[in-house]
């Protein structure tokens, strides 16, 4: 299993190959079009940040990707498979690669931070003993800094610990693509800057390659490698973010200020 | 292939408007065929998702790795949990039935019939009907409210991105645990109750509680036990399923949750009864 880890990080090391490819991605709800047309290409090892105004489709892009939604029509290629074609034990298999922070965090209500912790542990790494397992809990509490949370319930977390945990959840079982869904949506400045720091420390530390979906134009700029902008469902802008930074775009412009 | 058959069900489309020469009385007769068409639509795919969801269970249950550890959680929370209601509900039933009875029973010179009576009416009708409306409303509305909440708090979507099958970890435990303590909590309320009715009838007269118990399951059989005990089995499978769909199809606004908490009771209990009305019919068939 370590084995294949190894050969599967040194696969996503290369930066010729997209982990992550989508070709014109169309999704509607009923009779609304969420996703007209939207292609984009993750790298291996980079930080992409897709910004948008609240409803333009940014959570259902990274939803199709978890297959968590069904698109309409277009190809998503995680690692070179096509999502919409994978069975049950395929999209298994793909969702242990992939490490899914909700905008509410997500916590199982009913569970401790470590029983949240250990939940996809003990599915996905069932290679590991209980002694691994649980030092891979104190691990990922160790990195976000909330090693002295491990037996209190959610409720007793506020907004911010709760994004930690769950980001903690997450990276526990060594994902190779993060998708980040509003990491710092309702959050202080103070607490905001945390979190785009830790996506940092987990892109350099673990080597993953994230999709950071927020309209928080701080942690934006604080995260991304390079930028994407999604408009009326469609690919508005991409590029660096030093172009996002000097373009005279007033839609661009108005998230800056 | 249902899957693809309800898939062309949810996309049908009412046919648009003619142009050209129509009439206000064609255009309104469009208008409602177009809502009756829509209508049908929706109860047609309502249907199918409830016989999708069922398939599911059972895929399920029997696909392997079976939660257990949920499981047993699942029955202390729906039969340990529920107890003290039902140690009200079996007292007060038996108590109350004995107390309206025994006038009459005196009356007509038969108070020596209230034993087997309350015994015959608790097993075979009362106590199912009415423990099981009872854990309708906490049990079924408890895994509504808890799984909607889930929903809306994505933690169904963290679950499934966990390559955890929701349903499997959710609804077959529940569905599984309320099948399994419903019968047991109705045998206990029914226990509790004929307790209760000897307690009523020692307010007004005297009679000792062995001869209280002799006299009672002399009148009982298997033939009153074993279809009250198969129709108490639907019974919590209804139960633990409808609140189990509500929650699972709940939508995303917080106000989904009250809904489907509000629904799951709602439906539940219907299904109770209805389902008590087929299974007397059928033990009625086969005694008669």
């Amino acid at each position: 299993m370590i084995t294949e880890q190894t050969n599967i990080t040194a696969e996503q090391n290369n930066p010729a190959d997209p982990v992550i490819e989508i070709s014109n991605l169309k999704k509607t709800f009923g009779e609304q079009e969420v996703l007209s047309n939207v292609s984009l290409l993750l790298h291996a090892g980079e930080n992409l940040v897709v910004l948008g105004k609240s409803g333009s489709g940014k959570s259902v892009l990274i939803k199709c990707i978890a297959g968590l939604l069904d698109a309409d029509s277009g190809t998503i290629n995680v690692f070179g498979k096509t999502v919409s074609t994978m069975n049950r034990k395929e999209m298994a298999e793909m969702r242990k690669k992939i490490g899914f922070l909700f905008q509410l965090g997500a916590l199982y209500d009913s569970m401790t931070v470590k029983e949240n912790i250990e939940f996809p542990l003990q599915r996905i790494r069932k290679d590991l003993s209980k002694k691994q397992q649980q030092e891979k809990v104190l691990e990922a509490l160790e990195n976000v800094d909330l090693a002295d949370s491990i037996d209190k319930m959610p409720s007793q977390l506020s907004g911010g610990m709760r994004k930690r945990i769950s980001l903690a959840r997450t990276i526990a079982v060594d994902p190779m693509i993060m998708l980040y869904d509003e990491p710092t949506t309702g959050l202080d400045p103070v607490t905001s800057y945390e979190i785009s720091e830790l996506i940092n420390r987990v892109q350099k530390k673990y080597k993953t390659s994230s999709i950071i979906i927020t309209h928080d134009i701080k942690c934006a700029l604080h995260t991304a490698n390079r930028m994407m902008m999604i408009k009326d469902g469609e690919v508005y802008k991409e590029g660096q973010k030093e172009e996002f930074e000097q373009s005279n775009d007033p839609l661009i412009q108005s998230f800056f200020h | 292939m249902l899957n693809k058959g309800i898939q062309g069900i949810r996309n049908l489309k009412p046919i648009g408007k003619v142009k050209g020469f129509a009439t206000k009385q064609s255009i309104r007769l469009g208008d409602t065929t177009m809502a009756k068409t829509k209508e049908a639509n929706n109860f047609l795919t309502d249907i199918a998702d409830v016989v999708l969801f069922i398939q599911s269970i059972i895929r399920e249950t029997f696909s392997g790795n079976f939660e257990w550890k949920e499981f047993f959680r699942q029955c202390f929370q729906t039969g340990y949990k529920t107890l003290p209601l039902i140690t009200v509900t079996g007292a007060i039933m038996g108590l109350v039935l004995t107390i309206q009875s025994r006038p009459v029973l005196v009356d007509f010179g038969a108070v020596t019939m209230l034993p087997g009576m309350v015994a015959v009416s608790l097993i075979r009708e009362m106590g199912p009907v009415i423990t099981a409306l009872i854990c309708a409303g906490k049990i079924s509305s408890g895994i509504g409210a808890e799984l909607g909440s889930m929903k809306v708090t994505e933690q169904i979507d963290a679950m499934e991105v966990s390559s955890t099958n929701p349903i499997k970890f959710l609804v077959v435990t529940r569905v599984l645990a309320a099948t399994l303590m419903i019968p047991l909590l109705i045998l206990y309320a029914d226990g509790l109750g004929i307790l209760a009715s000897w307690a009523g009838a020692n307010m007004k007269g005297d009679v000792s509680l062995s001869l209280f118990f002799s006299q009672a399951f002399s009148q009982v059989g298997f033939i009153d036990l074993i279809p009250a005990v198969i129709k108490s089995i639907f019974f919590g499978a209804v139960i633990g399923l409808v609140g189990s769909y509500k929650g699972y199809n709940a939508g995303r606004g917080t106000e989904s949750v009250g809904v489907a908490a509000n629904s799951a009771v709602v439906t539940a209990s219907l299904w109770v009864l209805i389902v008590d009305m087929i299974a007397v019919q059928i033990t009625d068939m086969m005694i008669s």
